[in-house]
């Protein structure tokens, strides 16, 4: 059941990034991508993350991606992108992409069998997760505050148009 | 009973895919996704760790990547409507100021 499961989850996945990259239209990327990261987080169900799995699904799929339909919206291309006229960087990237997949693929292999398997204890239950968020990572916790309110005013700042004077 | 490993190589496959997106899509709003593709890679790859490892931190750590990535995603946005706004266009090969 488990693995039938994550094949699935899997495809879908890779089936939505694989859309993203094929699509054309801007904000068909952007559904495709909720999507695989829809998937994405029930694959982090599977792993016994439920709470990072709610979090993914809250946050990835819903408030950025909804940032993401909002700047499509802005931006508004009606007559689209057109495709790129030089091939080479094409087959350059896929050469590339080969490269890296083989080069990852060779770092991990003799890893991938020791890993051992999903099951057995339970490790994140959202209390265990919270206790370590303010004992263990407390100062990591507060850093991260600081920088998202760096950012909302780095981005306030920066779209804000100047008042004309 | 699924073996940590299978998510592992799916984890690198999803990065790979990211990067093929970054490379091969010439508007910065995909490429800007194409991003946030190689960070959920990275988050599944802790997370399948955390999971072999059999300890909770690996999570955390991908707790704080998420929060990241949303500020990371709040200024770039901000940045590619400044673009806009100035080039009225948001295709990469259009942002060639330094080329001269």
């Amino acid at each position: 059941m488990g693995i039938f499961l994550f094949f699935l989850l899997a495809i879908l996945c890779v089936g939505g990034v694989l859309g993203m990259i094929l699509s054309k239209n801007q904000a068909h990327n952007a559904l495709f991508l909720v999507f695989a990261f829809a998937c994405l987080g029930g694959l982090f169900g599977l792993l016994d993350a439920p709470f990072i799995a709610a979090v993914q699904i809250i946050i990835y799929a819903g408030a950025i991606m909804v940032l993401f339909i909002f700047v499509i919206m802005m931006v508004n291309l009606e007559q689209g992108i057109s495709p790129e006229k030089k091939k080479w960087t094409l087959g350059l990237s896929a050469v590339l992409a080969v490269f890296l997949l083989v080069e990852l693929g060779l770092a991990v292999r003799g890893m991938l069998g020791s890993l051992g398997r999903t099951g057995g204890p339970s490790i994140g239950s959202p209390t265990e997760l919270g206790r370590l968020l303010f004992t263990d990572y407390l100062y990591p916790f507060e850093i991260t505050s600081v920088l998202i309110i760096a950012a909302l005013v780095g981005a306030i700042v920066l779209v804000k148009k100047k008042e004309k004077e | 009973m699924i073996p940590v490993g299978y998510f592992f190589s799916l984890s690198i496959v999803l990065f790979v895919l990211g990067i093929i997106g970054f490379f091969v899509k010439r508007d910065l709003i995909t490429m800007f996704m194409a991003v946030e593709v190689m960070l959920n890679a990275a988050n599944l790859a802790f997370i399948a760790l955390a999971k072999a490892a059999g300890s909770p931190a690996g999570q955390v750590i991908v707790f704080f990547v998420i929060t990241v990535a949303a500020a990371e995603a709040a200024v770039g946005l901000a940045i590619i409507l400044l673009v806009f706004r100035q080039k009225k266009s948001i295709k990469a090969e259009d942002m060639r100021l330094m080329k001269g």
